[in-house]
């Protein structure tokens, strides 16, 4: 077990109490309630139609693709799919918000109560989930490129979101780092939000209170709102706390409000008290009949679910008798375990994990690249990897012939060939370098057998050296145990 | 032959067909009329020049397979039209021109219907007279000092007076019926989901429901099966066969049951609005009809119940009139200052008297009390329908309580404007297609209606009944044509 995160302060100990609201944008082709394309990057208001900016008499229609993605999205939280639904209507102002309402679910959300399980170095933890709904996007008000006017770009006016509130159940900013990116994780397995966070595909409202250790009561909360990054997420809660927690501290009291966090200075601002809040006049979007789901619909889509980072993980761990850091390593990442069972199909699991988690990874990082971009193609890593296996490689030369490798994926049987590289195993031929090595080292021998055993491994080297790497130091060893009795 | 204008809309299809009269020989003769007709204050855009060349191509290619063959129609300015100036009689949307097309108007354009112009209405249809109009108020060819009745009262008024052979409105409250009833013409508003609302601006989406105006019940039948169609552009359009609705009229309602709902005899109803009612009964009996006394208990509640659902959704319907995209701006300091000036000068005062109840019944702590309140209502109100509709075919109602009233009469006092509305409302809030058919005249000679309530897409039935008893009304009114100048 390891420290819980705590707030010191005047000998007294708080704890932090922290509830998510990631909104994920929904992968699709076409927003909610249009046709118009969601592409990102695209030329300012060039993805609009006349319902994605409100001209009179324009009805919105749902894009049923965004339903489904969401209830994918509830199987994967293990949750709860509602065979009833409503769209509601938000209503405020603002100059990014055409219909003057936002089209989002309030009292009857698509999916319900569910829960993620988090891998944390002190064990596994379960955070539950509220809900999840759906909901437009609104647009985008620049305010830095025309001195005097705001300039408003609807490509993302009417893009669907889908709202995720966690329970107030993670205590710590390395537990919301887990829970976002496990979040990320299942969400990319099924293909319904690709999870990147420069995009603004992913972003979150975070809800922080603190609460003296021991307490049951939960303490008064502030969200931040719309924080787009996971180190911004983790460094707007511990300022946060810090922050509330002095106030209590001075004898003050949490005041329940919005706030903002500055990425710059590192601090989080209030931008509206709760008396300040909107009033949002929610009600049923009479544009929209609720949303009917039967049993067999959703059963349908629930064939459609893949194999998900949990269940992966405990097969791994089951068939392949990997450690639980392993597989999860392995799994956090649809695109690793992809790789990765790709290689094992004809290669050792052992030693595929071992050389996937340890030089892949190096080199992808070195390089800031993806698994999906790695210049050393599964099939090739899985040869070299045979190649280790049967013994006609040592892992030494492994190494190097990785690094070769990686200049445009060659081929390792190649490399070995050409390179002459293939491992030294034949005993005879090993028994005369041995011999050799012993013959040029006599004051070194003499030590050995006077119990300086320490020198065995000089004896490998100079073996290893002399045979130019390609040794087979197993059997080098065995002759050497022998000759050197 | 009597006048072009003089002939229903069905009898100028069957001529054009025929080939007695060109496209162009019609729309001439109400591009003539309507152009002598500007003391009502009937059109707010007129397309005169661009329908008299549609009326040439079409005869120079005539399809005599299409229902509205060449036919010039002027409909209510809520309809989005292509290229054509669409406000909705609101100064918001006075340089709104659509780049796309109602559902509805579409399908006349495709059955060969060419536009007219763009008619005058209460200000984004919220009104029952027609004096709420940025535009100015529509005066009725009944007689000089008279409303037509509202929302479309433009489309009301320029039928009565012939300035088309029919229109097409919009009924939210009794938008269609109330000012049909007023002018002596029919009104039909279809069940909620029969016609797209798909192009048409929005006042209150749970109730809005276009709809055929016409000079008789056979005109409405023919005009209501082009209008109709599923769209799935609106999610609440519903997919029902749609039946022929003018092929298969018929005056055989041998049989029917029709209720007679106590709940409507109103206080203070007048004698008149009484024996019309009671004619109306003894017509059907007539026809070999059944009349049966029916209750629907929530009755009252249906306009308390309609103030709160209707402006709720309006005040939201209406807030991307911000001045932002589109229509109207004035310019402010920052974004609020614009929003408000904007909006205060955009809109008239029942509008902002609309949206601010409307705000008010969405607002925390009030909307259980109001809105949720009046949705449970409005379900109540939809269960008496169908509970009598296990017993009835049909309900026979007035279709308003009084006869048109005058010019400012009502226009300072909402409440007394509200209740001209009491009979109508309660369809709406059900869903229901109700139809008003002129049955009569008041002592000082103005048309009173009489409306058929019917089953959900039972229009067929309704109309049914309506056809026969224009018959035995056999209503006549004698235009007296005061406001043409030559």
């Amino acid at each position: 077990m390891t420290k819980d995160y705590l707030i010191e302060r005047n000998g007294k100990k708080y704890e932090v109490v922290i509830g998510l609201e990631v909104h994920a944008q929904v992968l699709s082709e076409s927003k909610l309630f249009s046709t118009s394309p969601t592409k990102f990057g695209s030329e300012p208001n060039t993805q609009v139609s006349l319902v994605d900016a409100a001209f009179p008499g324009m009805l919105p229609v749902i894009n049923e693709f965004c339903i489904k993605q969401a209830i994918k999205t509830g199987i994967g939280l293990n949750a709860k799919i509602n065979n009833k639904s409503i769209f509601d209507r938000k209503n405020y102002f603002y100059a990014d918000l055409p219909q003057g309402y936002q089209i989002s679910q309030y009292k009857d959300p698509i999916v319900g109560e569910g829960n993620v399980v988090l891998d944390l170095v002190s064990g596994s933890k379960t955070i539950g989930i509220e809900r999840l709904h759906l909901e437009q996007d609104a647009g985008k008000s620049i305010h830095d490129i025309d001195p005097k006017n705001t300039l408003v770009d609807l490509n993302r006016s009417g893009v669907a979101l889908m709202e995720i509130v966690s329970k107030p159940d993670l205590r710590s900013p390395e537990e919301v780092n887990v829970y976002i990116k496990k979040l990320r994780s299942i969400m990319r397995y099924l293909g319904t939000c690709d999870g990147n966070m420069q995009e603004g595909s992913l972003r979150a409202d975070v809800n922080v209170s603190v609460r003296k250790q021991g307490e049951d009561k939960y303490g008064t909360r502030c969200e931040i709102k719309n924080v787009n990054s996971i180190k911004f997420m983790q460094m707007a809660i511990e300022h946060e706390a810090n922050r509330q927690v002095d106030i209590l501290e001075e004898g003050g009291k949490i005041d329940q409000e919005t706030r903002l966090f500055d990425t710059k200075k590192n601090e989080t601002r209030s931008m509206r008290s709760k008396e300040d809040a909107h009033d949002y006049r929610y009600f049923p979007d009479p544009d929209l009949l609720p949303l009917e789901l039967n049993d067999e619909y959703v059963e349908n889509i629930k064939k459609e679910i893949p194999e998900l980072p949990d269940q992966k993980k405990s097969r791994f761990i089951e068939k392949f008798n990997l450690s639980p850091y392993e597989a999860n390593i392995l799994v956090s990442d649809q695109d690793i375990s992809k790789y990765f069972e790709a290689v094992i199909e004809n290669s050792d699991v052992k030693l595929s994990s071992n050389w996937i988690t340890g030089e892949l990874f190096a080199l992808l990082n070195e390089k800031n690249l993806e698994i999906t971009e790695s210049p050393i193609s599964a099939k090739n890593l899985s040869k070299l990897i045979n190649l280790i296996k049967d013994g006609t490689i040592s892992g030494k030369i492994a190494k190097t012939v990785f690094e070769m490798m990686a200049d445009g994926d060659k081929n390792p049987i190649e490399i070995v060939k050409e390179k002459g590289l293939k491992q030294q195993s034949d005993p005879k031929e090993l028994e005369k370098l041995i011999e050799k090595v012993i013959n040029d080292n006599q004051d070194k021998v003499r030590e050995y057998k006077s119990g300086k055993e320490k020198l065995f491994g000089f004896f490998v080297g100079q073996a290893m050296k002399v045979s130019g790497g390609k040794a087979n130091p197993q059997i080098v060893n065995e002759i050497l145990k022998k000759k050197l009795k | 032959m009597s006048n072009i204008t003089d002939l229903s809309l069905s009898e100028l299809v069957s001529n054009v067909k025929n080939k007695k009269l060109s496209s162009h020989d019609v729309t001439s003769e109400y591009v003539e009329r309507s152009k002598k007709s500007k003391n009502l204050n009937t059109y707010i855009e007129e397309t005169f020049e661009a329908a008299l060349k549609k009326a040439k191509e079409f005869d120079s290619k005539p399809d005599f397979n299409k229902k509205l063959p060449g036919i010039p129609i002027a409909i209510k300015d809520l309809f989005c039209t292509r290229n054509v100036k669409t406000t909705a009689s609101s100064k918001i949307l006075n340089n709104f021109i659509p780049t796309y097309e109602s559902t509805v108007t579409q399908n006349l354009w495709n059955d060969g219907a060419i536009l007219l112009g763009k008619l005058n209405c209460d200000e984004f249809a919220m009104g029952s007279s027609n004096e709420t109009s940025y535009f100015g108020n529509v005066i009725s060819p009944i007689d000089k000092d008279l409303v037509p009745g509202g929302s479309s009262g433009g489309s009301a008024s320029a039928l009565a007076a012939k300035l088309t052979p029919a229109t097409i409105g919009t009924d939210t409250g009794g938008s269609i019926r109330q000012p049909a009833s007023f002018t002596g013409t029919v009104g039909l508003k279809p069940t909620y989901g029969s016609c797209s609302r798909y192009g048409i601006v929005a006042f209150a989406s749970s109730l809005d429901q276009a709809g055929p105006m016409t000079r008789n019940v056979n005109d409405a039948a023919l005009l209501l099966e082009v209008m109709s169609s599923f769209d799935n552009k609106d999610s609440t359009s519903v997919d029902f066969k749609r039946p022929m609705y003018s092929k298969d009229l018929s005056k055989d309602i041998k049989g029917k049951k029709i209720g007679i709902p106590k709940e409507y005899r109103v206080d203070g109803m007048s004698e008149e609005i009484e024996k019309l009612w009671e004619d109306g009964k003894n017509y059907l009996k007539d026809c070999g009809a059944e009349i049966i006394d029916v209750s629907l208990p929530h009755t009252k509640f249906a306009l308390p119940t309609y103030y709160i659902v209707a402006p709720a959704e309006a005040s939201s319907n209406l807030a991307r009139y911000d001045g932002v995209k589109y229509g109207f701006r004035t310019e402010g300091n920052n974004l609020i200052d614009m929003y408000e000036k904007t909006r205060s000068a955009g809109f008239g005062d029942e509008v902002k008297r609309r949206i601010m109840i409307g705000t008010y019944v969405l607002s925390s702590g009030y909307y259980d009390a109001y809105y949720l309140k009046a949705q449970k209502v409005r379900r109540l109100i939809k269960n008496d329908f169908n509970n009598i509709f296990q017993k009835v075919d049909a309900i026979l109602t007035p279709s308003t309580p009084s006869s048109a009233f005058k010019i400012g009469d009502k226009s300072n006092d909402p409440v007394s404007m509200y209740l001209n509305d009491i009979f109508t409302v309660p369809v709406n809030l059900a869903g229901l297609p109700g139809i008003s058919i002129p049955a009569g005249l008041d002592k000082k000679g103005y048309p009173l209606g009489l409306q058929i309530i019917g089953k959900s897409f039972d229009e067929q039935n309704i109309l049914n009944i309506a056809y026969s008893m224009e018959d035995k009304i056999n209503f006549k009114f004698n235009l007296k044509e005061w406001w043409m100048n030559d």
